[in-house]
């Protein structure tokens, strides 16, 4: 396996980092068009903004392989200029809206700094505290002369990448997992496949930029990298938590089935045997809602055998989320043992 | 064809697992198209007839697939949690038999209620395969089952599970073997994952690329006691959509339907379903759009273990269709 340590977590670092709301994905763009420099062909940005690169193989035989990872994240867009730096917001693909009062945010191409503002306890009342603030009453404050900030603007939260040994603390972590490890392996693309990478954008928002990759590259099978919640906690009255999608630890987590996409059950399969015979851990997620690149690229066209595999993370949509650099690597690494043995048997069969 | 309608409803095949019943189907329908294969995504894909000067590329779609479950945990004492493939009506589950795709069966129950008057959710259910652990469960997360109930025939009706849509399949099976000349290039579409959302449909249109698209599928019925309010009855005849849910079928079509079924004399009903959809509705988004329409079988309580339509129907929903495919389409 190709090397796996402190300078994919510094490329990592720079990509949670980075701000890009679902439609203004410029700042991630401009990283992956930088990391794809001298190690892909054709890369090309098409119309919705998506990045699209090859990395042909020399082998005989080679399966089409397109692997997509999100490049847009979760966040907000200010949609009204309320005077004196005060901004009313809406909130951009999926979050709790009792996450945001008190948070610190980046507003804008400039990641201007602004806190999402809340009355401070001393001046609010008991019944006050029992209930959430709802979106309406919420304003992001850049303070005065915040005229560099205008509606249309995104904004994230400003949480800064953080590492404590194996554990990794960030934002955005979904996708900037999938992107980061869909980087690393178009630099150590295996010569037996074409791999054909998607850095897509507006997936939060509807899984926009896949459904055109996919037209585009129109492949034999492919891939999604995403990030997925892991609400591995301990279940209330000690109960057996029945109910925790992933977990941390266990490795990258093979999709079954979510609310857009049936795995193909072959590649399933592939997945599986290429962990039992590395030796690389994986999980199954629980089978359930949520939704990844794969609803719109197995749809495309006259269809595609597709199969999401996902870094697990606690928190995930919310400020900050947690997760272990180890289930990060492991990901990278069953993904190329599993791409370094695909041979186009794998879809002789028929889809069973 | 009662026959033929047990054996493809005693089929067990949920959707994204349809292989037992391709593989059945794909037997039946082998001596009578002139090509078969399957795509992708798994639709079952026949090929009959070409095209002549007054003819069209015509493509008809009914889903192998049904209503099934997925195992998403098996807890230390062998209990199945699961989540629903498809519309599934948690009324319909509690004491209800399943069977999984290696054939092991298990029995449906839930938590204890607290309230008897409701019906549980999906979260409170599970299934029980008689296993005393997780060790000795033979069932792993993301394993599928579906409903198992044997297909019964009350002469003028049948009840059966997975009527939705095993019916539609029958009437296209016996369509292409009643159908002696047509002017047309047929493709019998077997679809996958209709019932997570009309899947199959879409990436088999796109293969197929069609001049007019056709759903054989099941629809509501309004003639059961207190029941919903449609002007769809069993024993009326086959029906014609008109919309449901999620399309607007070509009023052409529709018409070209009608006419057919008056000419040949047979009854048939006008079908509005507020609910639900079926395979037309991405057939007609396919590339640069599809006119599209349904040959809707009257059912009552679809997407329950048990599924009732009237033999009459069935049987005229093939004359219907024989007809509709015999002569020229003029719209």
């Amino acid at each position: 396996m190709p090397t796996f340590g402190n300078t994919q977590l510094k490329l990592l670092e720079r990509l949670c980092n980075a701000c890009a709301v679902s439609g203004d994905e410029g700042q991630v763009r401009r990283i992956v068009l930088k990391e794809l420099d001298g190690h892909a062909e054709d890369i090309r940005v098409d119309a919705l903004g998506n990045v699209l690169a090859h990395c042909t193989g020399s082998g005989k035989d080679r399966l089409r392989v397109m692997l997509s990872a999100h490049m847009d994240e979760v966040g907000l867009m200010l949609v009204g200029d309320d005077g004196d730096g005060l901004f009313r917001f809406e909130i951009v693909g999926g979050i709790d809206v009792r996450q945001l009062p008190g948070k610190a945010v980046l507003v804008g191409k400039e990641n201007i700094p602004g806190v999402i503002g809340a009355r401070p306890i001393h001046l609010t009342t008991e019944e006050e505290l029992k209930h959430r603030i709802p979106l309406e009453d919420l304003r992001i404050d850049i303070g005065p002369g915040g005229d560099k900030v205008k509606p249309g603007d995104r904004a994230v939260f400003a949480t800064r990448f953080q590492r404590n040994g194996p554990v990794l603390i960030a934002k955005a972590l979904d996708d900037r997992f999938g992107v980061a490890t869909l980087l690393e392996l178009v630099k150590n693309s295996p010569p037996n496949i074409d791999l054909m990478a998607a850095f897509t954008v507006q997936e939060e928002i509807g899984l926009r930029g896949a459904k055109v990759a996919a037209y585009a590259f129109e492949p034999d099978l492919a891939i999604a990298v995403d990030a997925t919640p892991s609400y591995d906690l301990p279940d209330w009255e000690a109960e057996e938590n029945i109910a925790y999608n992933t977990k941390l630890g266990l490795g990258p987590a093979i999709y079954i089935g979510d609310s857009v996409t049936l795995s193909d059950p072959r590649l399933v399969r592939w997945m599986a045997e290429t962990s039992k015979v590395s030796g690389i851990p994986c999980q199954f997620r629980q089978p359930g809602a949520g939704g990844t690149d794969a609803g719109a690229i197995h749809r495309s066209r006259a269809g595609i055998p597709s199969l999401t595999v996902s870094v697990p993370h606690r928190y995930s949509h919310t400020a900050a989320s947690v997760a272990r650099f180890d289930d990060w690597k492991n990901t990278f690494a069953l993904l190329h043992a599993a791409l370094a043995r695909l041979t186009p048997a794998l879809l002789h069969s028929e889809r069973a | 064809m009662k026959k033929l309608i047990e054996k493809l409803t005693e089929t067990f095949s949920p959707s994204g697992y349809e292989v037992a019943i391709r593989m059945l189907i794909h037997q039946e329908i082998k001596p009578l198209a002139d090509e078969i294969h399957v795509d992708a995504l798994g639709n079952l894909i026949a090929r009959k007839g070409t095209r002549t000067k007054n003819g069209m590329r015509i493509m008809l779609a009914g889903h192998m697939d049904e209503i099934g479950l997925m195992a998403t945990h098996v807890d230390e004492h062998g209990f199945i949690r699961f989540t629903g493939l498809g519309g599934i009506r948690p009324q319909a589950l509690t004491g209800g038999r399943v069977r999984f795709m290696d054939g092991t069966p298990g029995v449906i129950n839930s938590d204890r209620l607290t309230d008897l008057s409701k019906a549980p959710t999906l979260d409170q259910c599970f299934i029980d395969v008689g296993a005393s652990s997780r060790k000795d469960c033979p069932v792993r997360l993301g394993d599928v089952c579906a409903f198992e109930r044997p297909f019964n025939d009350l002469g003028t009706r049948m009840i059966a599970k997975s009527m939705d849509d095993r019916i539609g399949c029958a009437v296209m099976i016996e369509a292409l073997r009643a159908l002696r000349v047509s002017p047309h290039e047929i493709f019998f579409v077997f679809t996958t994952q209709e019932e997570v959302g009309t899947r199959g449909a879409a990436t088999s249109a796109f293969g197929v690329d069609p001049d007019l698209g056709l759903s054989i599928d099941v629809t509501g019925t309004g003639d059961t006691p207190r029941g919903s309010k449609m002007d769809v009855g069993l024993g009326r005849g086959p029906a014609v959509k008109v919309k449901d849910g999620g399309m607007l079928a070509d009023p052409r079509i529709v018409n070209w339907m009608i006419r057919t079924a008056d000419k040949a004399k047979i009854p048939c009903q006008r079908e509005i379903l507020e609910g639900g959809t079926t395979d037309a509705r991405s057939i007609q988004v396919a590339r640069a759009g599809v006119p599209v329409g349904c040959l809707s079988i009257p059912t009552r309580y679809i997407h329950s273990p048990s599924e009732m339509v009237d033999t009459g129907d069935v049987l005229k929903a093939v004359k219907l269709l024989v007809a509709l495919l015999s002569a020229p389409v003029v719209l």
